[in-house]
């Protein structure tokens, strides 16, 4: 680019495209954001007998429905991450922060969260977290406010 | 949230989702669950125009709508990107268009959006400018939204002097002026 005019020239703007959607979650789905507004992790059996969380409403294999609803733990293992050097400011830290799996407890499958962690040397997979509430739930993703790392 | 909680039952026969087994977690979720959840989804862009664009928006800072040719053709493009989207050739040749077109498309918008957005009905049109080859897009007033037409001349009305801006906002909207309408068929190809 840039024949005619130079680069000081050019104007310049903040655009912010936003789609503000309002969905409505259905029941399996919804008991998962009730459970993380009262702290608890809720999961779904498949077809398999395998624990699915967070909770999908058909069978990852089948597609038949799923409806049997179960408990998971608030403690789990990190299967797999990233380390996120420049968080960009709409994200969940200000600070750096990992992005990982993570295995509940009482699951099969694993969920993606944020871990935070003082580096990337503190994280391994295998590594033991704990969910950490948000002081203000209301019943959405951001009730989990991040994992942290624990002992064992 | 209270007020949005109630789902309408669905209309018999339709299929619904089994009910849901909730015995190993009811306590938790069978008080006031969560039945929507708002999940805006925004990106926010740091959006340079390029040069050629630069140059259009500019020129509506003075009342000016500015488009752009190659040397050796004839197609004006406006907004102009700076290049013939058919040829990939620069375009290298500024053209002062006249404040005059034809709607060359138009739909009737009856659920708006947006913070700027007129009253709803209103009509969202396609503008061929008199010289350009593609159309530009603006809202038409000063007219009954059912009078509009495809063929129906119009020109800009601008904001107040003193918020003119290098914005296409510029352009509050457009209406119609008292000329013959063109014919459709030679809007053909320039939308």
């Amino acid at each position: 680019m840039g024949n005619a005019a130079g680069s000081s020239d050019l104007l310049r703007a903040d655009l912010v495209l936003e789609y503000p959607f309002n969905r409505t979650t259905g029941p399996v789905i919804g008991a998962f954001y009730t459970g993380l507004r009262e702290q608890v992790v809720v999961g779904i059996r498949d077809a398999d007998g395998r624990v699915v969380c967070p909770p999908v409403e058909y069978d990852p294999t089948t597609g038949a429905p799923l409806t049997e609803l179960v408990k998971v733990g608030d403690t789990g293992t990190i299967t797999s991450w990233t380390w996120v050097d420049n968080p960009r400011e709409v994200e969940a830290l200000d600070r750096p922060y990992a992005l990982a799996l993570i295995q509940l407890d009482g699951a099969d499958t694993a969920m993606l969260q944020v871990v935070d962690a003082p580096g990337p040397d503190a994280l391994s997979t295998g590594a033991r977290v704990k969910i950490r509430w948000a002081a203000e739930r209301s019943g959405a993703i951001t009730d989990i406010e991040a994992f942290e790392l624990v002992e064992g | 949230m209270a007020a949005e909680s109630n789902i309408a039952e669905l209309p018999a026969g339709l299929w619904a989702q089994p009910a849901i087994d909730t015995s190993a977690v009811g306590e938790v979720v069978e008080n006031d669950p969560v039945q929507r959840v708002r999940l805006p989804a925004s990106i926010r862009y740091d959006f340079v125009p390029g040069v050629a664009t630069t140059r259009f928006l500019k020129g509506l800072k003075e009342k000016k709508i500015l488009g752009e040719r190659e040397a050796d053709s004839d197609d004006v493009y406006v907004p102009p990107r700076g290049m013939s989207p058919t040829s990939g050739k620069p375009t290298t040749v500024q053209v002062e268009l006249p404040h005059k077109g034809s709607i060359a498309s138009y739909c009737v918008v009856h659920i708006g959006f947006g913070v700027n957005a007129p009253p709803t009905p209103f009509v969202s049109a396609l503008v061929l400018l008199d010289g350009a080859c593609i159309s530009i897009y603006g809202p038409v007033q000063e007219i009954d939204y059912d009078k509009v037409r495809i063929g129906m001349r119009v020109e800009p009305v601008w904001v107040d002097d003193d918020q003119l801006d290098t914005s296409f906002e510029s352009i509050k909207y457009w209406r119609p002026i008292d000329e013959p309408d063109v014919p459709a068929e030679s809007l053909k190809g320039h939308m």
